[in-house]
């Protein structure tokens, strides 16, 4: 795993300041991270501390003000947004605390949105979006508008939509936050499927009990990393168990 | 009173907070009160002007047009009548100056000033043998001065003079008041709004009659002990009307004018400016409630939060609808004041009574009637934008208002399943349009109203081209030029810049609401891939998706509109049409391509953030 051609995603000495003189705030100072393939990431700390903007950085949401950033043999940070933009519909997959979900769409054409976005058919778009629903739980939910599913089954379908174009690396913005213990306990469910199945990903989260199903913990404090932690039992263990979530 | 009070402190405190809006809000109403309070401030702005005429001419109560001397001794001894002058002879005639050619009435007269109606010469002298005066809208649609040479049925006069009247409708309305005063004059191919008037000596006009055109009219001139008799007395001598006059032999042997009526004719020039003025002060008010729509729209989801706050501490639906609607019906009384002022000040620039009236107008009168007018149609287009808004939010659950629960976007299923087959832009466009299909069709009313407008202008402008040019008429074509359509052109001018910048001012308006409506959904297709340029077509997409129809009913309602106000109105040419829409498609496409550009200029974090806060 500590192979370098094994590393997927390699930060060095990123930072993103916002403000300017009095006011410059750092929201990322410094890190440098990597992230091996087909790992599974925790990034933790208190709210505020910066590890969404992290997240953005490492997504090509938002740009670094220092440093560099890779992803696989390919330098991020200085992509132009066409390139960018490409990169985040091919290779990397978001899913956010919010869902972010289209309210006018059905969970389906939802799904089917980035498939249409990277010039899919209809069709393929379709049935790739219906398999992604099955494998998350809500195929019986795929006609439903967001606005009448549970919080739970519309984070499953927010994974679902990330999925879409088969990206490298899965990055995930306090994926339970906005969910009660039985629909996290589902969304951690799918993501240990995912992580089972080699997909990379780095979940931010301020509770520790979902930081302990992944294979290695980070941890930030004003905008810088500071501490790191292997852990053992992750995702490949008895995942609920670990994380103190009682199962059903 | 604690209620009212509470209602106009927040009313005042929204305003000053959202100021910006609150002017761009009371400048379109406003924009339609001006030309209203315009068109209604010209009423009767040429009847001082005619008076002051009439007086410095000694002008007639009743001009008689009869078919030979003889006649004039009953009329002149008939009861009522004080004082006449003529029987003139009045020759029908040609006259070229410069290349260009009218129908000329060439009145015969004495050098010695007449008991009524002796014109008055405003430039050089009266007549004398081979000297003509002409009357003064005439001589400005020849472009001849005094000193010019002119040709009257092949015999050459000098200009010694320009009039005016009060005894003749001017140049080119000559013949409005019937079509039997002009009859024997319609010669040569000339229309009846080719014909002008001129004075010449007796012996000239008499020589210019021929044995194709003789002379058979002399013009009486009459004035009455009371000058309100005289539609009376011309009621009393007129002979029954009789059919259609198809040719001069069928001419009556009397016609009589009226002062009244000549007064009437010299009004038209002020009246086809009212007559654009109103349909443009209504078009404009169209526009104007779009443009309110747009903006109480874009502020509805703040004003939720308000309305679930106020109903917290125990406001009643009645007083949130009433805050609601304070501060827009104090907005539209601003709007009407400002309106108001701005006519009234712009009025006087209009009412210039034309060349063939002496004297300045009267200030425009604006009656409280009117005044009223103007400020129910500034109260009816903030209502119309603004009272179903403000009965949602009373009725609004205060848990769901606290919440700034907005309006969901709506799910058009059909334009979802459409797009799903087209390019990004297309795709994200037309999603746009169903989620918010009602904002949509406000693009579309919007450009319908300034379709309509524009179409109208072009059709105006066609039209006085062909008429121009089939009746060898307008400078270019080497022709009269004519005061009225000249008129027209300025009023339509006008109008045609209020119409396009509150109509540019509504597509900036609408642009704006759904470009921030528009940021959410923007920023999670950027994150899913769709690149900055996708995005931003997408938006200019499901504006011009939103505006072509409007721009095409338009096109249609701009045609019927001008059809049903001008009976011998053509149709602008295909290319004329084509042109204007297409070039209101690129506006609408430009104007939106800006907000567009900053919006995804805006990072995708921050976007996301804002939106989930």
């Amino acid at each position: 795993m500590n192979q370098p051609s094994e590393i997927l995603v390699r930060a060095r000495g990123l930072r993103r300041d916002y403000g300017r003189g009095e006011s410059l705030v750092r929201a990322v100072d410094d890190v440098d991270l990597e992230v091996a393939a087909g790992e599974a990431l925790a990034v933790m700390g208190p709210s505020g501390c910066g590890k969404s903007t992290l997240l953005h950085l490492l997504g090509g949401l938002d740009r670094p003000g220092a440093g560099e950033l890779w992803l696989g043999d390919q330098r991020v940070d200085k992509l132009s947004e066409r390139a960018l933009a490409e990169l985040r519909c091919h290779r990397i997959g978001f899913v956010f605390q919010a869902f972010h979900l289209m309210d006018e769409l059905t969970a389906q054409e939802n799904v089917e949105l980035p498939a249409l976005l990277a010039g899919r058919s209809p069709r393929r778009a379709r049935r790739r979006a219906e398999e992604l629903l099955d494998q998350a739980g809500v195929a019986d939910r795929a006609r439903h508008l967001p606005g009448r599913l549970s919080g739970g089954q519309r984070q499953r379908v927010a994974i679902a939509r990330a999925l879409a174009n088969d990206p490298q690396i899965l990055l995930a913005d306090e994926p339970t936050g906005n969910l009660d213990s039985a629909a996290a306990l589902d969304v951690l469910r799918l993501f240990e499927a995912l992580h089972q199945g080699g997909l990379t990903l780095v979940i931010v989260t301020h509770d520790d009990r979902i930081a302990g199903t992944a294979d290695r913990l980070v941890s930030m404090r004003d905008g810088a990393l500071v501490g790191e932690r292997r852990l053992t039992g992750g995702a490949r263990g008895s995942l609920a168990q670990f994380a103190g979530l009682r199962g059903e | 009173m604690g209620r009212a009070f509470l209602v106009c402190r927040l009313a005042a405190r929204d305003v000053r907070h959202h100021l910006a809006e609150a002017v761009l809000l009371v400048v379109a109403i406003a924009a339609a009160t001006a030309t209203l309070t315009m068109a209604l401030a010209l009423d009767g702005v040429t009847s001082q002007p005619y008076q002051q005429t009439r007086n410095a001419t000694r002008g007639p109560d009743l001009v008689v047009y009869i078919t030979s001397p003889s006649q004039a001794a009953a009329l002149i001894h008939a009861r009522g009548v004080v004082a006449s002058s003529g029987p003139f002879p009045v020759a029908s005639a040609t006259i070229e100056a410069d290349g260009r050619t009218g129908g000329l009435f060439a009145e015969g007269r004495s050098e010695a000033p007449a008991a009524v109606d002796q014109p008055d010469v405003t430039a050089g002298s009266w007549v004398r043998p081979g000297g003509v005066v002409l009357e003064r809208t005439f001589a400005q649609a020849l472009d001849v001065g005094v000193g010019a040479g002119v040709t009257i049925s092949g015999r050459r006069f000098t200009v010694v003079g320009i009039a005016v009247t009060a005894a003749q409708a001017p140049y080119p309305n000559l013949c409005y008041l019937t079509t039997n005063t002009c009859g024997n004059l319609q010669t040569d191919g000339f229309g009846s709004e080719q014909l002008g008037v001129a004075w010449t000596t007796e012996a000239d006009a008499r020589a210019l009659a021929s044995a194709t055109v003789p002379l058979d009219d002399f013009a009486l001139n009459l004035k009455l002990q009371d000058p309100a008799d005289a539609p009376a007395f011309a009621a009393e001598h007129t002979p029954a009307p009789g059919p259609i006059i198809s040719s001069p032999a069928d001419q009556p042997e009397l016609v009589i004018s009226t002062w009244e009526g000549i007064a009437a004719a010299d009004a038209l020039l002020v009246q086809d400016a009212q007559s654009v003025l109103i349909p443009g002060s209504l078009l404009l008010a169209l526009l104007a409630v779009a443009s309110v729509a747009v903006l109480v729209g874009r502020r509805l989801s703040e004003y939720a939060r308000r309305v679930g706050l106020l109903k917290a501490v125990g406001g009643t639906p009645a007083l949130v609808a009433a805050t609601f609607l304070v501060e827009n019906v104090a907005l539209a009384v601003s709007a009407a004041v400002v309106g108001l002022a701005a006519g009234r000040l712009i009025a006087p620039l209009l009412t210039d009574p034309g060349a063939a009236l002496i004297g300045a107008p009267a200030a425009p009168s604006l009656s409280a009637l009117k005044a009223a007018e103007v400020l129910g149609v500034a109260l009816v287009v903030a209502l119309a934008a603004t009272l179903v808004p403000a009965i949602r939010a009373a009725r609004a659950s205060t848990v769901r208002s606290l919440a700034e629960i907005g309006r969901q976007p709506r799910r058009g299923a059909v334009l979802i399943r459409l797009s799903r087959r087209l390019p990004v832009p297309m795709l994200f466009g037309l999603r746009l349009v169903a989620r918010r299909p009602r904002r949509a069709l406000l693009s579309t009313a919007n450009m319908a109203v300034t379709v309509t407008g524009l179409v109208v202008v072009v059709a105006f402008h066609t039209s006085v081209a062909k008429r121009l040019s089939t009746a060898g008429l307008g400078p270019t074509a080497g022709g009269l030029s004519d005061p009225v359509i000249n008129r027209d052109l300025q009023m339509l001018g006008v109008l045609t810049v209020m119409l396009v910048t509150l109509a540019l001012l509504n597509a900036v308006f609408t642009t704006w609401a759904m470009v921030a409506d528009a940021q959410r959904a923007s920023a999670v297709l950027r994150a899913l891939g769709a690149r900055a340029r996708q995005v931003s077509l997408g938006l200019v997409v499901a504006q011009v998706v939103a505006a072509l129809p409007g721009t095409l009913a338009g096109v249609g309602l701009g045609i019927l509109a001008f059809r049903a106000a001008v009976s011998d109105g053509g149709t602008p040419s295909v290319l004329w049409l084509v042109l204007t829409v297409l070039g209101s498609l690129a506006a609408v496409a430009a104007l939106t391509a800006v907000p567009a550009r900053l919006g995804a200029r805006r990072s995708i974090a921050d976007a996301l953030a804002s939106e989930a806060a």
